[in-house]
């Protein structure tokens, strides 16, 4: 790993980073809206700190829905923190600790970045530099639109819910040299799409782990 | 919502983050598990890429987002860099919405 490659997955970290925090800022306002108070607006972001369920709790809440109604979809959108953790398994080493301090950081952002990388200690700079990023901006955004109200940003006019699905395209895309990736990919995106109008939200994306089946038989096929 | 409300979801979701690294760990694996766990992640992100461009509340709603991919799919097809990528898709759907 170069100081070159260093160089660029800092900087690609910190763009991830500060558009999380615009989407940060848009939480904030969205929470202190559906009734939770400050501190419990900033201590979510901290302790739950995944933004789809967040925003599905508060959604929930802010709709009148009671804290039962609210937890279940955010865990459900959660769940597939708990797959990207085991992809990563062979990157977070260390001590039970630092790992378990880790374990905080798995989420979208940071598996696309890590599992970028060609090998497992520049994966391991890559999640860390990410998660940190991703981590202070988020929690910096939210406390900011939980203050400052309503009217500080709109991440769709800037483009920005178009900015995620490309990041992760682009993360992705390098991935797909390996055996049985472009299957599994293919099949994953397949299996939610399908499935988005027909379950409750979460459950697409926890499904879409079924295109690794794809790509186990497809690379057999190719060479057997 | 309660803090009692707060904290299980907190830990949930903390707990779903951690069945990789702190229960799994360092424990050796078969191989094939390894192989396995490591293409995981890729059917999940595409996945994710899909319902992040089409899901609109539960929806599949063809907008901005759309055209926005068709950009950045080429760019990726023609190796431009993550930020170049990026900024075109977000461009794009700020542009196209701008317009409309």
């Amino acid at each position: 790993m170069t100081g070159a490659d260093h160089r660029k997955i800092a900087r690609t970290a910190a763009a991830i980073g500060i558009a999380t925090g615009t989407y940060g800022i848009s939480f904030g306002v969205l929470s202190v809206a559906a009734g939770l108070t400050l501190a419990q607006t900033c201590a979510m972001s901290l302790l739950v700190f995944t933004g789809a369920s967040q925003f599905a709790a508060v959604g929930v809440l802010g709709a009148g829905g009671s804290a039962a109604a609210a937890i279940a979809p955010a865990l459900l959108l959660a769940g597939r923190n708990a797959l990207y953790g085991l992809s990563l398994v062979g990157v977070l080493r260390g001590r039970p600790a630092s790992r378990a301090a880790q374990a905080q950081l798995v989420i979208d952002e940071t598996t696309a970045m890590a599992r970028a990388q060609d090998d497992a200690a520049t994966a391991r700079f890559a999640f860390l530099t990410t998660g940190i990023s991703v981590f202070v901006c988020w929690n910096a955004g939210t406390a900011l639109g939980a203050v400052a109200g309503r009217g500080l940003a709109n991440p769709a006019a800037l483009g920005l819910d178009a900015m995620f699905p490309a990041a992760f395209l682009a993360l992705v895309a390098p991935q797909l040299r390996r055996p049985g990736a472009p299957a599994a990919a293919v099949a994953g995106a397949v299996i939610a799409t399908v499935l988005v109008p027909l379950t409750a939200a979460g459950v697409p994306i926890l499904a879409s782990a079924l295109g690794v089946v794809a790509g186990l038989v497809a690379p057999r096929r190719a060479s057997g | 919502m309660s803090w009692t409300a707060l904290l299980p979801l907190a830990a949930g979701s903390y707990a779903l983050k951690a069945v990789g690294p702190v229960v799994v760990g360092r424990r050796p694996m078969p191989a094939g598990a390894i192989e396995v766990l490591e293409l995981l992640s890729i059917p999940v992100l595409a996945g994710l890429v899909a319902v992040q461009t089409l899901n609109s509340g539960g929806e599949l709603v063809v907008d901005a987002r759309v055209p926005a991919m068709a950009v950045a799919g080429v760019l990726v097809w023609r190796r431009a860099p993550f930020l170049v990528v990026v900024f075109a898709a977000a461009g794009t759907a700020a542009l196209l919405r701008l317009l409309a």
